[in-house]
């Protein structure tokens, strides 16, 4: 079993939803808001989203193409504002600059849609992040199971989905300390293969410990892939 | 003020079955940082309300953490409750002359209740208008003051809230239920949702037989749908446009109406809108008008259990928390799209939203022909409360407040 001199220390990240002051009832007032709030209200109606919504894995991917397409009904907006990967972005700019992108083609191809009144107003809202150790830490393959197993969903989604920014590279933070600190690369490739958008946070989880218990299994054949808190 | 003893005590471990032990390790986690520092609740009513509700479960909660809280209740005599009450229909956007007298009133009660305890928290957070004029007491900015506004001010009486505002913006932070509800102000403002008690008596698991009991209590029939609206007799949450769209469903779908709420004996409005819901209902044995006494909560949590789908059909609301009990329950929802319904009625994922009777006719004519889609919806429902509305979730958002004030400074 390798053991590193840097163990992974888990986190957990709470947030608190700050109420901005822009709004949008069209979608030249959505465009107009995605232009000028901040990063905080970008992550916050994109990244922080999924995390708390992350038991629906159909058709639901960001607050815009949700208000899209409830309240400003446009059904092929939404579609594409929903298409957007949040795995594809390391930075904020790239996430703002594309959902812009996406809203001011519509409203140029459908002019006639984009001053239409929605049904309900859209807040533009940011996350307040504090991030506090859980408590818990791993130096090795077995220690990083038995605290990935223990993890809340917070926890998980703060190293497993917004870690991205925070790295600014297309990675998380799991796969980041498999590759460089144990040198797992394949194990980290697939970890960040996993798909966040159709598996609930549960069900990414539980989909990483397999894994994470395939590679145990070749490092140590008497191992039963158990965590030690479930023996 | 008077400090309240919480009535009820749960202890924090019983909430690992329903959040799990990963939560509550997170609760603890976020605690530690705050251990021995001091918390203050005031609010203006230690019985009845939603706000003596949540402080009931969030105060003991909060102590289990190893927080040093207390929960004081603002004093007032008659006069001043009178204006505040007052103030609170004008801040929801009725018409109303305030008098400067009313002022004077609301500003020398503020001062009484300042000289009577020290205020010196180090959070304390002052719930709705009737203490916020308690920020007075604030020394010197040594401690963290948070204003926390349960009602809708979307809408609000523009003097009232020009008054109520010189105190507010004196806090460091503001906290509504919606973003909508939101101010223009100097300070933070956020968010935090209202939260329901997984384990109170309105919300936890109930035996098959007690529900079958409360059933056949009000003649309601076991074997048949039943569509349920829970709330006050009370035309905001328009009883009568729910009786309508029960009657487009009732030409599809052999279904009956149960129309609980609380007692309407000391609300003439109320008793009028009763009035007029049973004349409508006249003839119809399929649709139960039933007053509750002004407790019962064993009797709406199995009202809730036993229904098919559950309505909302409200023209106006402030947060709507009979939504989130339902949800919890695993019921398919039908709701408006009014104040906080689409927070938690989030259209096709956790329930179905409707902007008028025929809409809501139509959604519920829609679940009941697709009974797969109707569980799917109340399973997902059931995960956005545990995510989002449960007292747990609140606890933790007001942990996260202090630790953000904290770093604040």
């Amino acid at each position: 079993m390798i053991t590193v001199a840097t163990p992974f220390e888990f986190f957990t990240a709470a947030h608190l939803t700050r109420i901005g002051n822009l709004s949008a009832i069209t979608l030249t007032e959505l465009l107009a808001g995605l232009e000028q709030c901040s990063d905080a209200s970008i992550f916050h109606h994109t990244f922080q989203t999924l995390g708390s919504h992350h038991f629906l894995t159909e058709g639901f991917s960001n607050d815009f193409a949700q208000w899209v397409l409830a309240d400003a009904n446009r059904d092929a907006l939404a579609e594409r504002l929903a298409a957007l990967d949040i795995r594809d972005y390391s930075s904020i700019a790239a996430l703002r600059a594309d959902l812009c992108r996406l809203v001011h083609d519509f409203c140029q191809e459908h002019p006639e849609f984009a001053q239409q009144s929605a049904l309900e107003r859209f807040y533009f809202c940011e996350s307040v992040e504090v991030t506090i150790p859980f408590g818990l830490s791993a130096a090795n393959l077995d220690e990083f199971r038995e605290g990935l197993f223990r993890l809340s969903h917070a926890s998980f989604f703060f190293h497993f989905i917004s870690s991205r920014l925070r790295l600014h590279l297309r990675t998380n933070d799991f796969s980041h300390w498999l590759a460089d600190g144990l040198g797992l690369m394949t194990l980290a490739d697939t970890v960040n293969r996993i798909d966040v958008y159709t598996n609930t946070l549960d069900s990414a989880r539980a989909k990483l410990l397999r894994l994470v218990d395939r590679e145990r299994r070749k490092h140590d054949p008497g191992s039963n892939g158990e965590p030690h808190s479930a023996r | 003020m008077i400090p309240v003893q919480t009535a009820s005590r749960i202890p924090l471990d019983d909430y690992a079955a329903v959040i799990g032990a990963a939560e509550l390790a997170e609760l603890r986690a976020l605690a530690k940082p705050l251990l021995g520092r001091s918390v203050e609740m005031i609010n203006s009513t230690a019985v009845g309300g939603g706000v003596a509700e949540i402080l009931n479960r969030l105060v003991p909660l909060a102590e289990e953490l190893g927080l040093p809280i207390r929960w004081e209740v603002m004093t007032g005599g008659e006069d001043f409750f009178e204006v505040t009450k007052s103030f609170h229909n004008a801040l929801h956007g009725a018409p109303y002359h305030p008098q400067e007298r009313d002022f004077a009133i609301f500003r020398d009660y503020t001062e009484r209740n300042l000289h009577r305890f020290p205020l010196d928290a180090e959070f304390v957070v002052v719930h709705d208008p009737q203490p916020a004029g308690l920020i007075g007491a604030r020394p010197k900015a040594h401690n963290h003051w948070a204003w926390r506004c349960h009602i809708d001010l979307s809408h609000p009486h523009r003097a009232v809230w020009e008054f109520l505002e010189t105190y507010v913006s004196q806090y460091d932070a503001a906290i509504f239920s919606s973003p909508e509800f939101a101010r223009q102000l100097p300070v933070p403002q956020y968010l935090f949702y209202p939260a329901i008690d997984p384990l109170s008596e309105k919300n936890r698991d109930l035996p098959p037989e007690f529900i079958a009991d409360v059933l056949a209590r009000f003649q309601v029939d076991p074997l048949r749908p039943i569509l349920t609206q829970i709330s006050r007799f009370d035309r905001l949450k328009d009883p009568l446009g729910v009786i309508r769209a029960y009657r487009i469903v009732k030409r599809y779908f052999d279904c009956q109406l149960v129309l609980a709420g609380g007692s309407a004996s000391d609300d003439p409005e109320g008793a009028q809108v009763l009035k007029e819901v049973r004349h409508e209902a006249v003839g119809d044995e399929d649709i139960k008008v039933l007053e509750l006494p002004a407790w019962a909560p064993l009797e709406v949590n199995a009202l809730q259990r036993a229904s098919t789908i559950v309505i909302q059909k409200s023209l106006r609301e402030g947060f709507g928390l009979t939504v989130s009990e339902a949800l919890w329950k695993k019921k398919p929802v039908v709701a408006s799209a009014v104040g906080g319904i689409p927070t938690q009625v989030i259209h096709r994922h956790t329930g179905l939203l409707a902007h008028s009777v025929e809409g809501t006719a139509y959604q519920i004519r829609f679940l009941m022909s697709h009974p797969e889609i109707a569980a799917r919806l109340g399973e997902h429902g059931h995960e956005h409360v545990k995510e989002n509305f449960l007292i747990t979730q609140n606890l933790k958002r007001y942990l996260t407040l202090f630790l953000t004030l904290r770093e604040a400074k």
